[in-house]
């Protein structure tokens, strides 16, 4: 088992409005491993992105209120940490990059000295070596030119090329976690395989541990060894990359994975999940996924799910899972995965260590 | 960016051409005769006509249009009506008291108003900034001349602090803190409604600045709020403060009518009120020839400023 670096453990985060308090992340809890990546999935909304900023702690001030729970860093809690404290760790220990690449650097500052900035902050070199490394860093994102490139404004880079220099930027002072906030959103689909590769290859390089957050399941399945699947600000299914993609058991997941288009999906065919996520206001009672869910059962309205343990590795926030819960039947393309996920697993001879009644409803 | 100055100073020649039309037809139809300046109980008909013809009213407009240019491209500004003085020599003497009285001002209000607005929206919605932006909505609001009048009244009046106006005492003309009381009453008129303006905008563009994503950026690279300060927002936002600057900056020649009234300074601003009430066409022709090469020097400079603080800004060839 390799060590855990970040434990993030019954996060949670409201944010005052106008119209009240809103409840954007509900009792958030996951580790990160040293060298792992782990993905954040879920639609707009759900709280990944909150959760994630919350650990350097970038949100607005102001109107954020951190209200329960703690992020373990190195036996410390980042949330109680003195501003002072915690910009020696933004940057250095805990970098990001964000999903809007082309308003994410200053216009009016060359790329190398926005990289060179944070290396004069937090490795106190002068700025001459600092800008030394600064065109070593652009030559190993793999911007052509690393010298004449350095000295160039944001503007004169396409939106590929942005990203890059975030990506130099975030590495610059060789960061133990990286976060990477949708970085590959706003990205034309070819420039998104090279950004994604990128930040693999260097994850390996550097031996970092990544945390990826996005809304694109193929993106996922590109780079995650773990996944943690959000709605409506909590976690409700986390596990191997492996295990939510073949074997899930929230039925969220399945509707997720189910509007995944395949190259036999024709136009009409497309899957989508029914409704819209709950308004984070009024949070409605028992599990905030029961409205949309056609599995849903009569305790789903009136209680929230606790974690049902899956494998060691695999948890589920469904009542399906309960010993007592009827046997549903999931969608067919979730029956082809399970049976995908079984010949997995006979191959590895671990046959039926999964014994949750639900695996053997589908047979 | 050479050739781009160039082709704006060559397109600015017809537009002072331009503007210098529309002077002189506004000039000349107020209404009023600057002859009727001269008219003494004694006078009849003919010796009126003659003063007209010698002040060289009696020709055309078009005339006397093409004349004034002639006379302004040869370096002659011509003479002033009411004392017959060369008004080059006019206009320089009020020029230095409200370069004066307009520059200290200016400084005064941009070394107060660029801290008070950064203040101002880095503690946004604090004490500290309502009390900042009340102040600056009394300023704005009030208008110069009564802020002059209450200060004359109060602090030089009744409290004999200050003197109520003028430049200097005669026969003080060396003496620096003389000057500088002189100076203190109108600075602070000028100067607060300089910064009241000046602090709104600075206020609103740190404002934006620190909602870019690119502040974000910069915070969790693990800068402190100082080194975000002056190397991310500053040269952001500078954009609408230049271009405040620039509308300020022509000011400084025109001068400031209301206030150096109030306060008796012997600057343009004075000068053109006493120009247009005995309608001293020259004088009024080269004050404002003088506030429209101000503006469009201003302009210029301000557009050559965007392109310096802001890399995209190119102005092509």
């Amino acid at each position: 088992m390799k060590e855990t670096i970040l434990s993030v453990k019954d996060l949670t985060i409201s944010f005052q409005t106008l119209d009240g308090k809103v409840c954007a992340v509900q009792g958030v809890t996951f580790d990160l491993k040293k060298g792992e990546t782990l993905a954040i999935v879920g639609e707009s909304g759900s709280g990944k992105s909150v959760s994630v900023k919350a650990i350097n702690r970038v949100l607005p001030q102001g109107n954020t209120l951190y209200e329960k729970g703690e992020i373990l860093y190195n036996g410390c809690n980042l949330l109680e940490l003195p501003e002072k404290e915690m910009q020696k760790i933004r940057g250095k220990k805990i970098a990001m990059i964000f999903q809007d690449p082309m308003t994410s650097l200053n216009p009016t500052m060359t790329v190398g000295k926005q990289i060179a900035e944070s290396i004069v902050k937090h490795q106190k070199l002068s700025e001459t070596e600092a800008m030394k490394e600064a065109v070593n860093l652009i030559d190993l994102v793999g911007i052509r030119n690393p010298e004449e490139s350095s000295k160039n404004y944001p503007h004169q880079f396409s939106g590929g090329m942005r990203q890059r220099v975030m990506i130099a930027l975030s590495l610059a002072c060789k960061p133990e976690i990286l976060i990477a906030d949708e970085p590959t959103t706003a990205l034309d689909v070819t420039i998104q395989a090279q950004i994604l590769d990128l930040i693999d290859e260097l994850k390996e390089k550097l031996n970092m541990s990544v945390i990826f957050i996005t809304h694109d399941l193929g993106v996922v399945a590109h780079v995650a060894d773990r996944v943690a699947v959000m709605y409506a600000g909590r976690i409700i299914e986390v596990g191997t990359a492996e295990e939510v993609f073949y074997y899930p058991q929230h039925p969220y997941t399945w509707g997720l994975i189910c509007s995944m288009p395949s190259l036999d999906t024709e136009d009409e065919n497309l899957y989508s999940i029914p409704g819209a996520p709950p308004n984070l206001l009024n949070m409605p009672k028992g599990d905030a996924f029961a409205q949309r869910n056609a599995y849903a059962l009569q305790i789903d309205f009136e209680e929230k799910p606790p974690f049902f343990k899956v494998s060691d590795s695999h948890y589920a926030a469904t009542w399906l899972l309960h010993p007592d819960a009827p046997k549903v039947i999931p969608p067919e393309e979730i029956l082809r995965r399970y049976k995908t996920f079984k010949s997995f697993n006979k191959k590895e001879k671990e046959v039926d260590v999964y014994d949750a009644s639900i695996a053997c409803a589908g047979e | 960016m050479g050739v781009y100055v160039l082709r704006r100073l060559v397109i600015s020649i017809p537009v002072l051409f331009l503007i210098s039309v529309g002077a002189f037809i506004l000039v000349h139809l107020t209404p009023g005769d600057p002859a009727d300046m001269y008219i003494t109980p004694d006078m009849t008909q003919a010796d009126i006509e003659l003063t007209r013809i010698s002040l060289g009213l009696d020709k055309s407009w078009v005339i006397q249009y093409f004349e004034w240019i002639k006379n302004f491209f040869s370096g002659n500004l011509g003479f002033s009506f009411t004392n017959r003085q060369p008004v080059g020599e006019i206009i320089m003497q009020r020029l230095n008291p409200t370069l004066i009285l307009m520059g200290v001002s200016l400084v005064v209000a941009y070394l107060s108003a660029i801290p008070l607005g950064i203040i101002s929206a880095l503690k946004k919605n604090s004490v500290l900034d309502r009390f900042i932006i009340g102040w600056t909505f009394f300023n704005v609001s009030f208008p110069p001349f009564f802020l002059g009048l209450a200060l004359i009244y109060v602090l030089a009046v009744q409290l004999g602090l200050f003197p109520t106006g003028g430049m200097v005492r005669l026969g003080q003309e060396n003496d620096i803190a003389s000057r500088i009381m002189h100076l203190t009453l109108p600075v602070i008129v000028m100067a607060s409604q300089f910064s009241a303006n000046m602090i709104r905008y600075v206020r609103a563009s740190v404002l934006d600045v620190l909602e870019q994503n690119y502040i974000r950026t910069a915070v969790s690279k693990g800068l402190t709020e100082w080194q975000i300060l002056f190397s991310h927002v500053f040269r952001n936002s500078l954009i609408p403060i230049v271009t405040v600057i620039g509308t300020d900056l022509p000011k400084i020649i025109g001068g400031a009518v209301i206030t150096e009234q109030i306060f008796q300074w012997p600057g343009i601003g004075s000068l053109t009120v006493a120009a247009i009430n005995s309608r001293d066409y020259p004088i009024l022709m080269t004050i404002v020839i003088l506030s429209a090469i101000a503006v469009l020097c201003a302009n210029l400079l301000v557009d050559v400023l965007y392109a310096v603080i802001d890399p995209r800004i190119r102005y092509e060839k």
